[in-house]
Protein backbone atom coordinates (compact mmCIF):
# COMPACT_ATOMS: atom_id res chain seq x y z
CA UNK A 1 0.00 0.00 0.00
CA UNK A 2 1.02 3.66 -0.53
CA UNK A 3 1.83 6.03 1.92
CA UNK A 4 -1.09 8.38 0.56
CA UNK A 5 -3.53 4.72 0.94
CA UNK A 6 -2.34 4.38 4.43
CA UNK A 7 -2.84 7.76 5.49
CA UNK A 8 -6.62 7.83 3.79
CA UNK A 9 -6.93 4.56 5.95
CA UNK A 10 -5.76 5.55 9.15
CA UNK A 11 -7.66 8.93 8.96
CA UNK A 12 -10.72 7.26 8.04
CA UNK A 13 -10.11 4.35 10.82
CA UNK A 14 -9.81 7.29 13.01
CA UNK A 15 -13.00 9.02 11.77
CA UNK A 16 -14.99 5.70 12.19
CA UNK A 17 -14.00 5.24 15.65
CA UNK A 18 -14.37 9.15 16.43
CA UNK A 19 -17.93 8.70 15.01
CA UNK A 20 -18.43 5.28 16.72
CA UNK A 21 -17.34 6.98 20.14
CA UNK A 22 -19.62 10.25 19.92
CA UNK A 23 -22.84 7.81 19.05
CA UNK A 24 -21.77 5.37 22.04
CA UNK A 25 -21.21 8.93 24.23
CA UNK A 26 -24.14 10.25 22.66
CA UNK A 27 -26.43 7.64 23.67
CA UNK A 28 -24.92 7.30 27.29
CA UNK A 29 -24.88 11.50 27.69
CA UNK A 30 -28.53 11.93 28.73
CA UNK A 31 -28.52 8.82 31.56
CA UNK A 32 -25.79 10.07 33.12
CA UNK A 33 -26.40 12.91 35.68
CA UNK A 34 -24.31 15.65 35.00
CA UNK A 35 -23.74 16.39 38.79
CA UNK A 36 -25.46 15.27 42.37
CA UNK A 37 -27.98 17.92 42.34
CA UNK A 38 -30.06 16.63 39.62
CA UNK A 39 -30.71 13.34 41.70
CA UNK A 40 -31.95 15.14 44.91
CA UNK A 41 -34.25 17.43 42.66
CA UNK A 42 -35.92 14.08 41.67
CA UNK A 43 -35.67 12.36 44.99
CA UNK A 44 -37.06 15.73 46.22
CA UNK A 45 -39.69 15.38 43.87
CA UNK A 46 -40.37 11.68 44.97
CA UNK A 47 -40.71 12.44 48.30
CA UNK A 48 -43.80 15.30 47.51
CA UNK A 49 -44.98 13.21 45.84
CA UNK A 50 -45.59 10.06 48.45
CA UNK A 51 -46.23 13.11 51.04
CA UNK A 52 -48.94 14.04 48.67
CA UNK A 53 -50.20 10.83 48.13
CA UNK A 54 -50.56 10.25 52.35
CA UNK A 55 -52.40 13.32 52.96
CA UNK A 56 -55.18 12.93 49.21
CA UNK A 57 -55.46 9.44 51.78
CA UNK A 58 -56.29 11.21 54.65
CA UNK A 59 -57.96 14.24 53.86
CA UNK A 60 -60.35 11.71 51.53
CA UNK A 61 -60.64 9.66 55.03
CA UNK A 62 -61.52 12.69 57.00
CA UNK A 63 -63.84 14.56 54.34
CA UNK A 64 -65.78 11.08 54.78
CA UNK A 65 -65.65 10.85 58.66
CA UNK A 66 -67.32 14.78 58.39
CA UNK A 67 -69.93 13.60 56.40
CA UNK A 68 -70.82 10.85 58.73
CA UNK A 69 -70.73 12.33 61.84
CA UNK A 70 -72.83 14.64 60.36
CA UNK A 71 -75.60 12.11 59.24
CA UNK A 72 -75.09 11.18 62.90
CA UNK A 73 -76.77 14.34 63.85
CA UNK A 74 -79.42 14.58 60.49
CA UNK A 75 -80.96 11.54 60.16
CA UNK A 76 -79.57 9.58 62.93
CA UNK A 77 -80.18 11.33 66.18
CA UNK A 78 -83.26 13.08 64.87
CA UNK A 79 -84.54 9.63 63.96
CA UNK A 80 -83.50 8.26 67.22
CA UNK A 81 -85.05 11.50 69.22
CA UNK A 82 -88.18 11.39 66.59
CA UNK A 83 -89.23 7.66 67.65
CA UNK A 84 -88.89 8.29 71.37
CA UNK A 85 -91.59 10.59 71.84
CA UNK A 86 -95.46 11.30 70.88
CA UNK A 87 -96.78 11.73 67.62
CA UNK A 88 -97.77 15.26 68.15
CA UNK A 89 -94.00 16.22 68.79
CA UNK A 90 -92.27 14.19 65.96
CA UNK A 91 -91.04 17.25 63.97
CA UNK A 92 -90.64 19.65 66.52
CA UNK A 93 -88.03 17.20 68.31
CA UNK A 94 -86.43 16.94 64.78
CA UNK A 95 -86.13 20.22 64.29
CA UNK A 96 -84.21 20.56 67.69
CA UNK A 97 -81.21 18.56 65.77
CA UNK A 98 -81.82 20.09 62.28
CA UNK A 99 -81.62 23.88 64.05
CA UNK A 100 -77.92 22.65 65.05
CA UNK A 101 -76.97 21.91 61.97
CA UNK A 102 -77.47 25.37 60.57
CA UNK A 103 -77.21 27.92 63.80
CA UNK A 104 -73.92 25.95 65.20
CA UNK A 105 -72.33 25.92 61.54
CA UNK A 106 -72.72 29.82 61.30
CA UNK A 107 -71.23 30.24 64.96
CA UNK A 108 -68.85 28.19 64.36
CA UNK A 109 -67.39 30.09 60.73
CA UNK A 110 -67.64 33.03 62.44
CA UNK A 111 -66.10 32.85 65.84
CA UNK A 112 -66.34 29.10 67.59
CA UNK A 113 -63.70 27.58 65.79
CA UNK A 114 -61.32 30.14 67.02
CA UNK A 115 -62.48 30.04 70.57
CA UNK A 116 -62.24 25.93 70.80
CA UNK A 117 -58.88 25.62 68.57
CA UNK A 118 -56.83 28.61 68.16
CA UNK A 119 -53.68 29.76 70.83
CA UNK A 120 -55.61 31.52 73.90
CA UNK A 121 -54.59 30.44 77.42
CA UNK A 122 -55.23 27.32 79.35
CA UNK A 123 -59.29 28.16 78.93
CA UNK A 124 -60.31 29.39 76.14
CA UNK A 125 -58.70 29.85 72.47
CA UNK A 126 -58.18 33.43 71.27
CA UNK A 127 -59.72 35.54 68.03
CA UNK A 128 -56.90 34.51 65.10
CA UNK A 129 -58.95 32.80 63.64
CA UNK A 130 -62.26 34.82 63.39
CA UNK A 131 -64.32 34.69 60.26
CA UNK A 132 -61.94 31.53 59.68
CA UNK A 133 -58.99 34.01 59.05
CA UNK A 134 -55.98 31.88 57.93
CA UNK A 135 -57.70 28.58 58.32
CA UNK A 136 -57.08 27.51 54.40
CA UNK A 137 -55.68 24.34 52.58
CA UNK A 138 -52.24 24.17 54.43
CA UNK A 139 -52.02 22.21 57.43
CA UNK A 140 -51.66 23.05 60.86
CA UNK A 141 -49.02 20.74 61.87
CA UNK A 142 -49.97 20.80 65.91
CA UNK A 143 -53.78 19.46 64.98
CA UNK A 144 -52.94 17.38 61.80
CA UNK A 145 -49.90 17.52 59.44
CA UNK A 146 -51.33 15.86 56.66
CA UNK A 147 -55.13 17.62 56.10
CA UNK A 148 -55.64 20.94 55.02
CA UNK A 149 -56.75 22.71 58.17
CA UNK A 150 -60.03 23.52 56.45
CA UNK A 151 -60.94 20.09 56.81
CA UNK A 152 -59.69 19.89 60.26
CA UNK A 153 -62.13 22.40 61.20
CA UNK A 154 -65.09 21.59 59.40
CA UNK A 155 -64.54 17.93 60.99
CA UNK A 156 -64.56 19.37 64.60
CA UNK A 157 -67.56 21.60 63.73
CA UNK A 158 -69.52 18.48 63.06
CA UNK A 159 -68.60 17.60 66.74
CA UNK A 160 -69.92 21.10 68.06
CA UNK A 161 -72.94 20.73 66.50
CA UNK A 162 -74.21 17.06 67.54
CA UNK A 163 -73.04 18.11 71.15
CA UNK A 164 -75.89 20.65 72.01
CA UNK A 165 -78.35 18.49 69.89
CA UNK A 166 -77.58 15.80 72.40
CA UNK A 167 -79.29 18.04 75.27
CA UNK A 168 -82.35 18.16 73.76
CA UNK A 169 -83.22 14.54 74.72
CA UNK A 170 -83.55 16.14 78.45
CA UNK A 171 -86.49 18.86 77.74
CA UNK A 172 -87.97 16.76 74.92
CA UNK A 173 -91.46 17.94 74.61
CA UNK A 174 -91.75 21.27 76.22
CA UNK A 175 -88.95 24.02 75.47
CA UNK A 176 -89.88 26.84 73.63
CA UNK A 177 -88.40 26.66 69.87
CA UNK A 178 -87.20 30.21 70.43
CA UNK A 179 -85.81 29.95 73.97
CA UNK A 180 -84.03 26.09 72.74
CA UNK A 181 -82.32 28.76 70.25
CA UNK A 182 -81.45 30.87 72.63
CA UNK A 183 -80.06 28.54 74.73
CA UNK A 184 -78.30 26.51 72.35
CA UNK A 185 -76.56 29.61 71.00
CA UNK A 186 -75.01 30.41 74.66
CA UNK A 187 -74.70 27.32 75.48
CA UNK A 188 -71.89 26.01 72.27
CA UNK A 189 -69.90 29.33 73.06
CA UNK A 190 -69.60 29.12 76.95
CA UNK A 191 -69.48 25.50 77.83
CA UNK A 192 -68.62 23.55 74.63
CA UNK A 193 -66.15 25.81 73.02
CA UNK A 194 -63.74 26.05 76.12
CA UNK A 195 -64.10 22.05 76.72
CA UNK A 196 -63.01 21.06 73.60
CA UNK A 197 -60.48 24.11 73.81
CA UNK A 198 -59.36 22.59 77.21
CA UNK A 199 -59.09 18.73 75.79
CA UNK A 200 -57.97 19.13 72.21
CA UNK A 201 -56.95 23.00 71.74
CA UNK A 202 -53.43 24.09 71.96
CA UNK A 203 -52.51 24.82 75.46
CA UNK A 204 -55.44 23.34 76.28
CA UNK A 205 -55.80 22.65 80.39
CA UNK A 206 -56.60 18.90 79.73
CA UNK A 207 -54.65 17.87 76.27
CA UNK A 208 -53.32 14.81 76.22
CA UNK A 209 -51.14 15.68 73.34
CA UNK A 210 -50.07 19.10 73.74
CA UNK A 211 -48.78 18.80 77.05
CA UNK A 212 -51.67 19.91 79.22
CA UNK A 213 -50.97 20.18 83.27
CA UNK A 214 -53.84 17.18 83.60
CA UNK A 215 -53.54 15.66 80.24
CA UNK A 216 -56.87 13.72 80.37
CA UNK A 217 -57.29 10.76 77.49
CA UNK A 218 -60.22 11.73 75.62
CA UNK A 219 -59.74 10.51 71.97
CA UNK A 220 -63.01 11.74 70.03
CA UNK A 221 -65.16 13.39 72.47
CA UNK A 222 -65.94 11.77 76.00
CA UNK A 223 -65.55 14.56 78.04
CA UNK A 224 -66.09 17.13 75.65
CA UNK A 225 -69.23 15.72 73.77
CA UNK A 226 -71.26 13.19 76.39
CA UNK A 227 -69.99 14.34 79.71
CA UNK A 228 -70.56 17.89 79.34
CA UNK A 229 -74.48 17.20 77.17
CA UNK A 230 -75.06 14.91 79.19
CA UNK A 231 -74.56 16.67 82.94
CA UNK A 232 -76.42 19.79 80.86
CA UNK A 233 -79.38 17.60 80.07
CA UNK A 234 -79.88 16.77 83.59
CA UNK A 235 -80.09 20.30 84.73
CA UNK A 236 -82.46 21.06 82.27
CA UNK A 237 -84.50 18.14 83.03
CA UNK A 238 -84.57 19.39 86.34
CA UNK A 239 -84.81 23.23 86.15
CA UNK A 240 -87.48 22.81 83.70
CA UNK A 241 -89.32 20.36 85.62
CA UNK A 242 -91.58 17.20 84.67
CA UNK A 243 -93.63 17.14 81.75
CA UNK A 244 -97.68 17.72 81.91
CA UNK A 245 -98.62 14.12 83.15
CA UNK A 246 -95.26 12.24 84.20
CA UNK A 247 -95.23 9.95 85.36
CA UNK A 248 -98.68 8.90 85.70
CA UNK A 249 -100.00 9.37 82.09
CA UNK A 250 -99.04 6.76 79.58
CA UNK A 251 -96.16 7.88 77.10
CA UNK A 252 -94.45 5.68 75.45
CA UNK A 253 -92.50 5.74 72.15
CA UNK A 254 -94.49 6.42 69.53
CA UNK A 255 -92.46 4.74 66.49
CA UNK A 256 -89.35 2.31 67.79
CA UNK A 257 -89.23 2.13 64.12
CA UNK A 258 -87.92 5.55 63.53
CA UNK A 259 -85.31 5.14 66.98
CA UNK A 260 -84.36 1.89 65.27
CA UNK A 261 -83.38 3.56 61.69
CA UNK A 262 -81.57 6.57 63.92
CA UNK A 263 -79.62 4.44 66.23
CA UNK A 264 -78.61 2.10 63.41
CA UNK A 265 -77.31 4.91 61.76
CA UNK A 266 -75.53 6.93 65.11
CA UNK A 267 -73.46 3.36 64.81
CA UNK A 268 -72.37 3.82 61.82
CA UNK A 269 -71.97 7.40 61.83
CA UNK A 270 -69.93 6.99 65.07
CA UNK A 271 -66.97 5.29 62.64
CA UNK A 272 -66.72 8.90 61.46
CA UNK A 273 -66.80 10.14 65.05
CA UNK A 274 -64.09 7.73 66.34
CA UNK A 275 -62.17 6.45 63.85
CA UNK A 276 -61.90 9.95 62.17
CA UNK A 277 -60.33 11.19 65.79
CA UNK A 278 -57.43 9.88 64.31
CA UNK A 279 -57.21 12.50 62.02
CA UNK A 280 -55.51 10.07 59.34
CA UNK A 281 -56.51 7.11 57.89
CA UNK A 282 -53.71 5.18 59.29
CA UNK A 283 -53.52 2.03 61.77
CA UNK A 284 -54.98 3.91 64.37
CA UNK A 285 -57.83 4.82 62.66
CA UNK A 286 -58.10 0.96 62.37
CA UNK A 287 -57.49 0.44 65.72
CA UNK A 288 -60.51 3.42 66.61
CA UNK A 289 -62.73 1.62 64.26
CA UNK A 290 -62.76 -1.71 65.24
CA UNK A 291 -62.82 -0.50 69.04
CA UNK A 292 -65.67 1.48 68.45
CA UNK A 293 -67.87 -1.35 66.78
CA UNK A 294 -67.27 -4.14 69.28
CA UNK A 295 -68.47 -1.41 72.01
CA UNK A 296 -71.27 -1.22 70.94
CA UNK A 297 -72.01 -4.81 70.08
CA UNK A 298 -71.05 -5.74 73.62
CA UNK A 299 -73.42 -2.97 75.34
CA UNK A 300 -75.93 -3.83 72.65
CA UNK A 301 -75.54 -7.62 74.34
CA UNK A 302 -75.00 -6.02 77.94
CA UNK A 303 -78.52 -3.97 77.93
CA UNK A 304 -80.70 -6.14 75.99
CA UNK A 305 -79.45 -9.25 78.22
CA UNK A 306 -80.04 -7.03 81.25
CA UNK A 307 -83.62 -6.63 81.03
CA UNK A 308 -84.30 -10.55 79.47
CA UNK A 309 -82.65 -11.46 83.12
CA UNK A 310 -85.29 -8.07 84.37
CA UNK A 311 -88.30 -7.95 82.48
CA UNK A 312 -88.30 -12.04 81.03
CA UNK A 313 -88.21 -10.34 77.32
CA UNK A 314 -85.20 -8.48 75.52
CA UNK A 315 -86.60 -5.43 74.02
CA UNK A 316 -85.73 -3.69 70.69
CA UNK A 317 -85.01 -0.56 71.94
CA UNK A 318 -83.01 -1.42 74.85
CA UNK A 319 -80.95 -3.45 72.49
CA UNK A 320 -80.05 -0.52 70.75
CA UNK A 321 -79.90 1.84 73.38
CA UNK A 322 -77.61 -0.40 74.44
CA UNK A 323 -75.66 -0.07 71.32
CA UNK A 324 -75.77 3.74 71.59
CA UNK A 325 -74.38 3.72 75.93
CA UNK A 326 -71.56 1.54 74.25
CA UNK A 327 -70.66 3.94 71.55
CA UNK A 328 -70.84 6.77 74.30
CA UNK A 329 -68.28 5.00 76.51
CA UNK A 330 -65.66 4.23 73.81
CA UNK A 331 -65.42 7.17 72.46
CA UNK A 332 -63.05 8.26 75.11
CA UNK A 333 -61.21 5.23 74.78
CA UNK A 334 -61.57 4.34 70.77
CA UNK A 335 -57.98 5.00 69.97
CA UNK A 336 -56.32 3.94 72.87
CA UNK A 337 -57.60 0.70 74.02
CA UNK A 338 -57.43 -2.96 72.46
CA UNK A 339 -60.50 -4.98 70.78
CA UNK A 340 -61.22 -6.84 73.94
CA UNK A 341 -60.78 -4.05 76.53
CA UNK A 342 -63.31 -2.53 73.78
CA UNK A 343 -65.80 -5.50 74.47
CA UNK A 344 -65.34 -5.04 78.28
CA UNK A 345 -66.28 -1.47 78.41
CA UNK A 346 -69.08 -1.91 76.09
CA UNK A 347 -70.60 -4.64 77.77
CA UNK A 348 -70.20 -2.62 81.09
CA UNK A 349 -71.51 0.39 80.14
CA UNK A 350 -74.81 -1.39 78.61
CA UNK A 351 -75.60 -2.80 81.89
CA UNK A 352 -74.77 0.52 83.99
CA UNK A 353 -76.51 2.53 81.44
CA UNK A 354 -79.73 0.22 81.93
CA UNK A 355 -79.24 0.43 85.51
CA UNK A 356 -79.03 4.49 85.07
CA UNK A 357 -82.30 4.54 83.28
CA UNK A 358 -84.50 2.01 84.44
CA UNK A 359 -84.21 2.25 87.78
CA UNK A 360 -82.10 5.43 89.00
CA UNK A 361 -83.94 7.68 86.63
CA UNK A 362 -87.55 6.31 88.49
CA UNK A 363 -85.83 6.12 92.03
CA UNK A 364 -84.87 10.04 91.90
CA UNK A 365 -87.95 11.01 89.55
CA UNK A 366 -86.77 13.44 87.60
CA UNK A 367 -87.78 13.54 83.44
CA UNK A 368 -84.80 13.38 81.48
CA UNK A 369 -87.38 12.23 78.54
CA UNK A 370 -85.51 10.58 76.03
CA UNK A 371 -82.22 9.17 78.82
CA UNK A 372 -79.54 12.19 77.79
CA UNK A 373 -78.44 11.92 81.22
CA UNK A 374 -78.47 8.09 81.71
CA UNK A 375 -76.53 7.00 78.25
CA UNK A 376 -74.69 10.00 77.69
CA UNK A 377 -74.09 11.69 80.97
CA UNK A 378 -73.39 8.67 83.02
CA UNK A 379 -71.78 6.67 79.63
CA UNK A 380 -69.97 9.36 78.94
CA UNK A 381 -68.62 9.71 82.86
CA UNK A 382 -67.70 6.03 83.08
CA UNK A 383 -66.00 5.68 79.75
CA UNK A 384 -63.55 8.55 80.34
CA UNK A 385 -62.71 6.68 83.74
CA UNK A 386 -62.53 3.21 82.13
CA UNK A 387 -59.81 5.00 79.72
CA UNK A 388 -57.81 5.45 82.13
CA UNK A 389 -58.11 1.60 83.11
CA UNK A 390 -57.81 0.01 79.80
CA UNK A 391 -55.47 2.86 77.75
CA UNK A 392 -52.18 1.04 76.88
CA UNK A 393 -49.33 2.40 74.63
CA UNK A 394 -48.78 -0.58 71.97
CA UNK A 395 -52.19 0.92 70.79
CA UNK A 396 -51.33 4.39 70.99
CA UNK A 397 -48.05 5.64 72.50
CA UNK A 398 -49.20 9.37 73.78
CA UNK A 399 -47.07 9.59 76.75
CA UNK A 400 -43.23 10.27 75.86
CA UNK A 401 -41.05 11.09 78.45
CA UNK A 402 -38.25 14.17 77.68
CA UNK A 403 -35.85 11.56 75.76
CA UNK A 404 -38.96 10.21 73.32
CA UNK A 405 -39.23 6.95 74.87
CA UNK A 406 -42.62 6.03 75.08
CA UNK A 407 -44.64 5.98 78.67
CA UNK A 408 -47.35 3.68 79.89
CA UNK A 409 -50.99 4.75 79.32
CA UNK A 410 -53.40 3.82 81.85
CA UNK A 411 -53.63 1.42 84.68
CA UNK A 412 -53.47 -2.16 83.35
CA UNK A 413 -50.44 -1.30 81.71
CA UNK A 414 -49.05 -0.03 85.12
CA UNK A 415 -49.84 4.08 85.07
CA UNK A 416 -52.29 4.32 88.16
CA UNK A 417 -52.05 8.45 87.99
CA UNK A 418 -53.66 8.52 84.47
CA UNK A 419 -57.09 7.45 86.26
CA UNK A 420 -56.40 10.66 88.63
CA UNK A 421 -55.95 12.83 85.30
CA UNK A 422 -58.90 11.02 83.80
CA UNK A 423 -61.24 12.21 87.39
CA UNK A 424 -60.10 15.68 86.72
CA UNK A 425 -60.80 15.70 83.67
CA UNK A 426 -64.08 14.28 84.43
CA UNK A 427 -64.87 16.90 87.24
CA UNK A 428 -63.99 19.93 85.03
CA UNK A 429 -66.40 18.84 82.27
CA UNK A 430 -69.07 18.43 85.43
CA UNK A 431 -68.92 21.49 86.69
CA UNK A 432 -68.18 23.50 83.71
CA UNK A 433 -71.56 21.86 82.54
CA UNK A 434 -73.45 22.37 85.52
CA UNK A 435 -72.54 25.97 86.52
CA UNK A 436 -72.97 27.58 82.72
CA UNK A 437 -76.06 25.44 81.84
CA UNK A 438 -77.96 26.50 85.14
CA UNK A 439 -76.16 30.77 84.22
CA UNK A 440 -77.75 30.04 80.84
CA UNK A 441 -80.99 28.51 81.96
CA UNK A 442 -81.55 31.40 83.82
CA UNK A 443 -80.96 34.18 81.62
CA UNK A 444 -83.47 32.58 78.86
CA UNK A 445 -85.89 31.96 81.61
CA UNK A 446 -85.79 35.67 82.57
CA UNK A 447 -85.78 37.12 78.77
CA UNK A 448 -87.88 34.92 76.97
CA UNK A 449 -89.35 32.21 78.82
CA UNK A 450 -87.74 28.34 78.68
CA UNK A 451 -91.39 26.19 78.89
CA UNK A 452 -94.06 26.37 76.36
CA UNK A 453 -97.59 26.53 78.32
CA UNK A 454 -99.46 23.99 79.73
CA UNK A 455 -102.09 23.98 76.86
CA UNK A 456 -99.58 24.36 73.94
CA UNK A 457 -97.92 20.93 75.70
CA UNK A 458 -101.04 19.38 75.36
CA UNK A 459 -101.35 20.32 71.26
CA UNK A 460 -98.17 19.32 71.43
CA UNK A 461 -94.63 21.22 69.74
CA UNK A 462 -95.70 20.63 65.93
CA UNK A 463 -98.86 22.37 65.93
CA UNK A 464 -97.92 24.60 68.48
CA UNK A 465 -94.13 25.67 67.67
CA UNK A 466 -94.09 24.79 63.60
CA UNK A 467 -98.09 24.76 62.38
CA UNK A 468 -97.04 21.52 61.43
CA UNK A 469 -98.58 17.90 61.91
CA UNK A 470 -95.67 15.29 61.22
CA UNK A 471 -98.40 12.33 59.84
CA UNK A 472 -100.71 14.19 57.59
CA UNK A 473 -102.29 10.61 56.75
CA UNK A 474 -106.31 11.93 56.98
CA UNK A 475 -105.36 14.15 53.87
CA UNK A 476 -108.06 13.60 51.19
CA UNK A 477 -106.99 11.52 48.23
CA UNK B 1 -134.73 -1.96 58.87
CA UNK B 2 -131.87 -2.94 61.65
CA UNK B 3 -128.15 -1.77 62.18
CA UNK B 4 -125.68 -4.62 62.92
CA UNK B 5 -122.36 -3.93 64.61
CA UNK B 6 -120.05 -6.36 65.24
CA UNK B 7 -116.92 -5.70 67.54
CA UNK B 8 -114.84 -8.38 66.24
CA UNK B 9 -110.74 -10.30 66.18
CA UNK B 10 -108.92 -8.27 63.53
CA UNK B 11 -107.78 -11.80 62.51
CA UNK B 12 -111.78 -12.51 61.38
CA UNK B 13 -112.57 -9.56 59.38
CA UNK B 14 -111.31 -11.40 55.89
CA UNK B 15 -113.67 -14.46 57.28
CA UNK B 16 -116.77 -12.69 58.12
CA UNK B 17 -116.57 -10.08 55.39
CA UNK B 18 -116.67 -13.01 52.75
CA UNK B 19 -119.27 -15.14 54.86
CA UNK B 20 -121.50 -11.75 54.83
CA UNK B 21 -120.88 -11.69 50.66
CA UNK B 22 -122.20 -14.90 50.51
CA UNK B 23 -125.69 -14.45 52.03
CA UNK B 24 -126.00 -11.40 50.02
CA UNK B 25 -125.22 -8.34 51.99
CA UNK B 26 -123.88 -5.64 50.06
CA UNK B 27 -122.96 -2.67 52.04
CA UNK B 28 -120.42 -2.52 54.97
CA UNK B 29 -118.47 -0.20 56.45
CA UNK B 30 -115.32 -1.42 58.42
CA UNK B 31 -113.52 0.59 61.27
CA UNK B 32 -110.63 0.16 63.25
CA UNK B 33 -111.24 0.25 67.02
CA UNK B 34 -109.41 -0.49 70.19
CA UNK B 35 -111.86 -1.58 73.29
CA UNK B 36 -112.26 -4.26 76.08
CA UNK B 37 -115.11 -5.95 77.46
CA UNK B 38 -114.05 -8.74 80.28
CA UNK B 39 -110.68 -9.44 78.38
CA UNK B 40 -107.47 -8.41 80.03
CA UNK B 41 -104.59 -6.17 78.46
CA UNK B 42 -101.15 -6.58 78.24
CA UNK B 43 -97.96 -4.78 79.11
CA UNK B 44 -95.35 -2.80 77.61
CA UNK B 45 -92.19 -2.16 78.73
CA UNK B 46 -89.63 1.00 76.89
CA UNK B 47 -86.62 1.92 78.85
CA UNK B 48 -87.71 0.19 82.25
CA UNK B 49 -91.27 2.01 82.45
CA UNK B 50 -94.19 -0.32 82.20
CA UNK B 51 -97.11 0.77 80.52
CA UNK B 52 -100.22 -1.08 80.78
CA UNK B 53 -102.34 -1.23 77.42
CA UNK B 54 -106.03 -2.06 78.05
CA UNK B 55 -107.51 -0.87 75.57
CA UNK B 56 -106.92 -4.11 72.65
CA UNK B 57 -107.05 -3.13 69.15
CA UNK B 58 -110.57 -4.82 67.54
CA UNK B 59 -112.23 -4.73 64.00
CA UNK B 60 -115.83 -3.16 63.69
CA UNK B 61 -118.44 -4.07 61.29
CA UNK B 62 -121.48 -1.80 60.36
CA UNK B 63 -123.90 -2.83 58.20
CA UNK B 64 -127.73 -1.93 57.97
CA UNK B 65 -129.94 -4.49 57.02
CA UNK B 66 -133.84 -5.36 55.63
CA UNK B 67 -135.39 -6.82 58.81
CA UNK B 68 -135.62 -10.43 56.55
CA UNK B 69 -132.23 -10.27 56.88
CA UNK B 70 -131.41 -9.94 60.20
CA UNK B 71 -130.88 -13.70 61.94
CA UNK B 72 -129.13 -15.08 58.51
CA UNK B 73 -126.63 -12.32 59.05
CA UNK B 74 -126.24 -12.82 62.80
CA UNK B 75 -125.53 -16.86 62.58
CA UNK B 76 -123.23 -15.86 59.92
CA UNK B 77 -120.92 -13.42 61.52
CA UNK B 78 -121.52 -15.97 64.75
CA UNK B 79 -120.21 -18.41 62.76
CA UNK B 80 -117.29 -16.84 61.11
CA UNK B 81 -116.16 -14.90 63.86
CA UNK B 82 -116.40 -17.29 66.57
CA UNK B 83 -113.22 -19.04 67.99
CA UNK B 84 -114.48 -19.65 71.75
CA UNK B 85 -112.09 -17.37 73.76
CA UNK B 86 -112.36 -14.35 75.42
CA UNK B 87 -112.26 -11.31 73.23
CA UNK B 88 -114.13 -12.46 70.14
CA UNK B 89 -116.39 -9.57 70.52
CA UNK B 90 -120.02 -8.36 70.33
CA UNK B 91 -122.49 -7.92 68.07
CA UNK B 92 -125.55 -5.46 68.56
CA UNK B 93 -128.74 -5.13 66.98
CA UNK B 94 -130.64 -1.50 66.56
CA UNK B 95 -133.22 -0.18 64.99
CA UNK B 96 -132.98 2.32 61.80
CA UNK B 97 -135.22 5.18 61.12
CA UNK B 98 -134.31 5.88 57.63
CA UNK B 99 -131.88 4.66 54.75
CA UNK B 100 -131.07 7.33 51.47
CA UNK B 101 -128.80 6.55 48.70
CA UNK B 102 -126.80 9.81 48.05
CA UNK B 103 -126.68 9.60 43.98
CA UNK B 104 -130.43 9.44 43.29
CA UNK B 105 -132.56 10.20 46.83
CA UNK B 106 -133.67 6.57 46.77
CA UNK B 107 -135.11 5.24 50.47
CA UNK B 108 -136.46 2.84 52.59
CA UNK B 109 -134.93 -0.59 52.10
CA UNK B 110 -134.45 -0.30 48.15
CA UNK B 111 -131.96 1.99 49.28
CA UNK B 112 -129.77 -0.77 51.18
Amino acid sequence: MSIGRKLIATFATALLVLVLTQVVCAQTATTVPASATDTNTRLAKLEQQAADAKSSADNAWMLTSAALVLMMTGPGLALFYGGLVRKKNVIGTMMQSFAMMAVVTVLWGLFSYSLSFGSGNSFIGGLQNLFLRGVGAAPDADYAATIPEQTFMVYQLMFAIITPALIAGAFAERMKFSAMLAFMVLWSVIVYDPMAHMVWGKGGLLNASLGGRFPTLDFAGGTVVHVTSGVSALVCALYLGRRVGYPKESMPPHSVVLSFIGACMLWVGWFGFNAGSALAAGSLATSAFVATHFAAAAAALGWAGAEWIRNGKPSVLGGISGAVAGLVAITPAAGFVKPMAALVIGLIAGVFCYGMVAKVKARFGYDDSLDAFGVHGAGGTLGALLTGVFAVSAVNPIFKDAQGNTLASGLIEGNAHQLLNQCVGVVVAWVLAIVGTLAILKIVDVTIGLRITEEEEVQGLDLSQHGEEGYYWEASA
Amino acid sequence: MTKLEAVIQNSKLDAVKTALHEIGVEGMTVIEVRGHGRQKGHTEVYRGREYSVDLIPKTKIEMVLADAMVEKAVQVVLGAARTGKIGDGKIFLSRVDEAIRIRNDERGEGAL
